[in-house]
């Protein structure tokens, strides 16, 4: 396959970017994204340009650190992938495709396609645990039976990757989805729900104070989550919050 | 107080004017509806509503005052959700993953807003100059020929008509939507999505309906 | 007492700090010749006008005590600066070799000893800062548990959130001796298997206390809300892994290890919050560093900005995982490297078994050239999968040209090989087993993918046999076929739902109609930093644990047992044993990272990567790493040889020198620069491989996933030599890898008797 790259150029966090164009060729179909930006960036290489910066570790879709927006979508066109797992056979000969970052003003770009996503660490620290001591010293792990469908939904949710695919893609640059999995998980958890009130009200507030935007309910975050995350997810949230605001 | 000024309090808050907004839509529709087959009974239900002190001064200020804080609260969204994303994607294909009604509810919010502008010129003004500035005798059978008089201009009937498409459009997502931010999303959403797609297209039918019917007549 | 002096120095509080000055000498800065001093502040003050008797006697017992620590400064400082001009990096060479193993019987080992080693008290704690390497299970859980207990901890991840870390990836589960399935399982059998799969090559100790707190793990994630999972009764479920006769692995469907991760991942964060972990995200650790032969902090690169920076604490733990990476593709992350492990090693740490590698039987096999790393399928799967290549080798041939699909070929023509050669453990045999047995198939020409080299994994039968088990529940007709296999298929969708689907999104096939195609790859590695029973390396005041360790899995790890040990190291040993050494330093005070030591370490670090830009090379990172990855996988892989390790080991250090003058890394030290940062990630792979196939060709023995070819049974299976090689291969450095000095640690058997181990 041969394909003309537009592909975000940004040498650091202050610098203005531009998209520049690349042309590559004899890109395998068997081929994941990320392993034609590696060839793309042996082929920059040898003419002396500065390779493209991009987050990336895993590789098989699990860590959350691979975060392009391909085409217009998070991730690209393929559903319920990562970019590392979105593989060329989804593309065609001959086809323009465009690379940027995630956007959003609580993502700040560093170089590039890599973005600074700790916003999303400071949510988590807001709330995103029970306060229990490592030590140990718990009770047995059976001895409160919980419900399978309870268990079931609270790991649905708690498979999020953190990715911040959400944000990218909603239109609004909301962080909802991926807060709300995390309140999810916790609030349908008896371990978790003990603390419930002040992880929602704690959580929510951080949230908005990175500048993240209000959610609309477009439901996009669903459909371009790599994990499939439901929008469930985010009226438990809203029903939690308003609760725990009632409850003061 | 952190309710309002949360990004979530505000969303509750849309949804409940919303849902207000709805109720008051339908009973605006069932009088309206009367229109067609009965003048007196129309009439005799405008008058009331335009006459019983309850409604003009309770009811009527608290249905002003929803629609002010609904668009007032939208607008006010609309322009922080513009602030979270300073540097624009230059390719962004919304509608892969979310309907063209809920990525542009501001726009069509927008029309009917001037739509609203129109009618409160077309009905409320008339109506409030006829009652409170100029204090004219009660005529309990006016309401139903004033009515048809509106509608007797072609042009003011295409633009209620059009109005009442984005209408549908912008209920087509915020009906259902505003159960999903209040924190209804489980068994019964399928049927709830149901129940408020029918809603959104049927009402907004109904609306132009009428207005063609006049105008036809 | 001549060159600290004690200075004290008035506080707005009433109180004076108390200061040791040590004079350097002088230096002439801008043409002007200036004093070089180390301050140290000491953690107590002095009431500044005392005017009650206890203020005066306090005091007094201060400044004895201030002037106690300024002598032995003073001594600490002195052999250190001529440490400074010797340029050899042994330090060392008075460290003897003690596996510091409690003494009684080995049930009661951890239990005493956790009885008797020091404490540091909660006020002194706050005196103390650790630094964490690392942010995986065991360095997650490690920094959340210390800062609990009340350190101050200071957590490095080179990813951009402490949540990226590898351990994420873990698919399958983690064992516990819990018995809640009521099969025979208990501390003991856990430990006994432990041990077993690692051949008889891991520290008894060590294994069993890993068995004892085992349980624990499970209490504790449950507490934290991982939601594992569970059965209609609202109970723990459990699933059955490779090498054991029970079923003692909890599990949340194919994404355990993400589960665990985000449990001490959040454990983290409340610290966090708290003020008690500072973290740093985005920084490598370039080299750790050593004030008086102690580890007494780390020169870290933040990897935005490319700043080097100092960090001093008393105690380094490293946390940095495993080094599979030195053969390129592997089941790793990307980033997954050895670099943290390889510096302390070149300061003093004695590396252990690096031949030690795991490869995973059950992988995606590779596609082509392009492959940047590999895929691994759960092990869970062969609970349920059936592993086989064709009878006759002409339908493999037809196979491999297109001719011929898996599922015409009719069952009597299909060689489930591990059934056959193991039928006691048959599909579940260990990771090493299982690996050299479709390697063998492979090489012997019945390979099914287009280069050869892949074998079958295969849910038909069980697709049917749970589909009719449905059928059977739900009153449904058994015989229906396509009703079966629908049902069959949802229980397995339930079971291993996202395994399938990645490897649809990979492979582009219907693993739910066709049988899916593996081979083994490189997944973890046993060997690693040496560390006595408190996890100390051979520094005082150096960490390792979780898979940069070496300790607890032998020659093999057994399915599940990685994720327990990381816990187990960071949550409940590492955090008492660390104690042990802190308490001798609750008078130290802040370390001065203006030392010397400081200063030489940070310069180093600075040539190096100055080097490395200024370098004119033509070559890529990537290519000499490839290059590597195939010297490694050749030859040092599955079945190793006499020959081809000695090729290896010049191989790679010629391709090393070549690297040193050909690599080309392209940009600034001092930005966002990924390709300087693999530079010295390569580079330490570089010098690791050479020693790995040292230790490998001096292990002529075949133990666990170390085969050498010379030493195998007349029926193929691996041959131990319990006379020659019953230790642990704990190296030193000593200026280049094939100037490494053997140390032995002899491996005693109280508990366990040696056996042959059979899986027939």
């Amino acid at each position: 396959m041969n394909l003309t790259l537009k592909v975000w150029r940004q040498a650091n966090k202050s610098a203005k970017g531009k998209i520049e164009t690349y042309q590559i060729k004899e890109i395998s179909p068997d081929m994941s994204f990320l392993e034609m930006m590696d060839v793309l960036n042996e082929q920059l290489m040898l003419e002396q340009i500065d390779p493209i910066a991009f987050d990336h570790d895993c590789r098989e879709g699990i860590c959350g650190m691979c975060s392009m927006f391909i085409n217009g979508e998070a991730h690209g066109p393929d559903r319920l992938v990562t970019t590392c797992q979105l593989h060329m056979r989804k593309f065609k000969d001959g086809d323009t495709i465009t690379i940027e970052p995630f956007r959003a003003k609580a993502f700040p770009v560093i170089k590039d396609l890599t973005v600074d996503r700790s916003s999303f660490d400071r949510v988590q620290q807001a709330g995103g645990f029970v306060s229990v001591n490592t030590s140990g010293n718990t009770q047995d792990a059976n001895a409160i039976p919980i419900d399978k469908h309870d268990a079931d939904k609270a790991f649905d949710a708690a498979t999020c990757i953190g990715c911040g695919a959400c944000v990218a893609t909603c239109k609004n640059a909301s962080a909802m989805l991926f807060v709300s999995a995390k309140v999810s998980q916790y609030a349908l958890l008896p371990q978790g729900k003990v603390e419930a009130t002040d992880r929602v009200l704690n959580m929510v507030k951080q949230m908005d104070e990175e500048g993240f935007g209000n959610c609309t309910n477009t439901g996009a975050c669903e459909v371009e989550c790599p994990k499939g995350i439901s929008l469930e997810n985010i009226a438990r949230m809203n029903r939690e919050y308003l609760f725990a605001s009632l409850k003061g | 107080m952190t309710l309002i000024s949360s990004s979530i309090g505000r969303k509750v808050a849309m949804a409940l004017s919303g849902i207000f907004l709805v109720v008051f839509l339908t009973q605006h529709f069932s009088i309206n509806l009367l229109s067609i087959f009965s003048k007196s009974l129309f009439n005799q239900v405008s008058h009331f509503m335009g006459n019983n002190p309850i409604v003009q001064f309770i009811l009527q200020p608290i249905l002003i005052l929803g629609v002010l804080f609904h668009f007032t609260m939208g607008f006010i969204l609309e322009l922080q959700n513009s602030k979270s994303r300073s540097s624009k994607y230059s390719s962004y294909k919304g509608r892969a993953n979310a309907t063209w009604m809920s990525r542009n509810m501001i726009l069509s919010g927008i029309v009917i807003l001037s739509f609203l502008a129109l009618h409160f010129y077309d009905f409320w003004v008339p109506e409030m100059n006829y009652k409170y500035v100029e204090v004219l005798p009660l005529d309990a059978n006016r309401y139903y020929e004033e009515l048809v008089h509106k509608f007797e201009n072609p042009i003011r009937v295409g633009i209620y008509v059009l109005s009442f498409i984005f209408l549908s459009l912008h209920l087509l997502h915020g009906f259902a939507s505003s159960f999903q931010s209040v924190g209804v999303n489980n068994k019964y959403s399928k049927t709830i999505k149901k129940i408020a797609t029918g809603f959104s297209i049927i009402v907004p039918i109904g609306f132009v309906f009428i207005a063609l019917f006049h105008h036809l007549k | 007492m001549k060159k600290v002096k004690i200075r004290y120095r008035e506080n707005s509080n009433g109180t004076s700090s108390i200061r040791l000055n040590y004079f350097h000498g002088y230096e002439i800065v801008k043409g002007k010749k200036k004093a070089k001093r180390s301050i140290k502040t000491l953690p107590f003050h002095l009431v500044t006008n005392p005017v009650t008797k206890e203020d005066i006697k306090q005091n007094e017992s201060y400044k004895k005590e201030a002037h106690k620590i300024a002598e032995s400064w003073e001594k600490s400082l002195l052999p250190s600066e001529s440490f400074l001009k010797d340029n050899s990096f042994t330090k060392n060479t008075m460290f003897k070799l003690d596996s510091k193993i409690p003494e009684g019987p080995v049930t009661q080992k951890w239990t005493n000893h956790k009885g008797k080693i020091n404490l540091v008290s909660p006020a002194n704690k706050r005196l103390i800062d650790i630094i964490v390497v690392g942010t995986g299970l065991a360095g997650a859980s490690a920094s959340a548990t210390l800062a609990e207990l009340g350190y101050n901890v200071k957590t490095f991840c080179f990813q951009d959130s402490p949540r990226r870390a590898h351990s994420i990836a873990a698919q399958g589960g983690i064992n516990a001796a819990k018995n809640y399935q009521g099969d025979g399982d208990s501390t003991y059998r856990l430990f006994y298997d432990t041990i077993k799969g690692g051949d008889y090559r891991s520290r008894e100790a060590n294994v069993h206390r890993l068995a004892e707190v085992s349980t624990n793990i499970i209490d504790q994630c449950v507490a934290q809300g991982v939601p594992f999972a569970r059965d209609y009764g609202g109970l723990l479920d459990n699933r059955s892994f490779g090498g054991v006769l029970v079923s003692r692995t909890f599990y949340a469907k194919g994404q355990t290890g993400q589960q665990l991760l985000l449990g001490a991942y959040s454990a983290m964060n409340r610290q966090i919050g708290r003020g008690k972990i500072k973290m740093y995200n985005r920084h490598e650790m370039m080299d750790i560093v050593l004030v008086d032969g102690k580890a007494r902090g780390i020169i870290a690169r933040n990897l935005v900005d490319g700043k080097i920076e100092r960090h001093g604490a008393h105690a380094v733990v490293i946390a940095s995982g495993g080094y599979g990476n030195v053969f390129f593709l592997s089941t790793n992350a990307m980033g997954s490297n050895v670099s943290a492990g390889w510096k302390i090693h070149k300061k003093g740490a004695y590396f252990a078994n690096p031949c030690f590698t795991q490869i995973h039987p059950t992988c995606i096999p590779v596609s082509g050239d392009h492959q940047s790393k590999l895929t691994l399928m759960s092990e869970s799967l062969r609970n349920d999968g059936r592993i086989w290549v064709p009878k006759n080798i002409e339908d493999s041939k037809a196979i491999r040209e297109g001719r011929l699909k898996p599922t015409e070929i009719l069952e009597e023509n299909r060689d489930y090989y591990l059934e056959r050669r193991y039928p006691a453990f048959g599909n579940l045999v260990p990771r090493d087993v299982a690996s050299r047995a479709a390697k063998e198939r492979c090489d012997a020409g019945f390979g099914v993918n287009k280069t050869g080299e892949a074998v079958y994994l295969d849910f038909a039968s069980s697709i049917i046999r749970y589909g009719k088990e449905q059928a059977h529940v739900k009153g449904l007709d058994e015989n229906d076929s396509v009703l079966v296999k629908k049902l069959g298929q949802d229980v397995v969708r339930a079971k291993y739902g996202n395994l399938f689907q990645m490897y649809e999104k990979i492979v582009d096939q219907n693993p739910y109609e066709t049988p899916m195609m593996i081979y083994p790859a490189v997944h973890y590695t046993m060997g690693g930093v040496w560390v006595d029973y408190n996890l100390m390396t051979s520094i005082p005041g150096c960490y390792a644990i979780g898979e940069a360790n070496f300790s607890d899995h032998g020659a093999n790890r057994l399915g599940a047992s990685a994720l327990m040990q990381g816990l187990a190291d960071g949550y409940f040993v590492l955090p008492y044993t660390i104690g042990d050494y802190l308490s001798d330093d609750i008078r130290t005070g802040p370390i001065d990272t203006e030392l010397p030591e400081f200063e030489k370490a940070e310069s180093t670090v600075k040539a190096q990567l100055e080097a490395f830009i200024s370098n004119n090379g033509t070559q890529s990172v990537d290519y000499y790493h490839r290059k590597l990855g195939k010297i490694m996988w050749d030859k040092c892989g599955m079945s190793r040889n006499e020959k081809g390790l000695k090729d290896a080991i010049i191989e790679i250090k010629e391709l090393r020198e070549d690297f040193y003058k050909n690599v080309n890394v392209p940009g600034r030290t001092d930005e966002f620069n990924e390709q300087l940062a693999k530079a010295g990630r390569v580079a330490d792979f570089l010098e690791l491989g050479e020693l790995f196939a040292k230790d490998a060709l001096e292990r002529s023995e075949s133990c666990g996933g170390h085969f050498r070819e010379e030493s195998q049974t007349p029926e193929g299976e691996a041959l131990r030599d319990d006379e020659n090689f019953t230790f642990v291969s704990a190296w030193e450095f000593k200026g280049a890898p094939s100037k490494a000095k053997l140390h032995k640690e002899e491996l005693k058997y109280e508990e366990i008797e040696v056996k042959t181990r059979s899986y027939k």
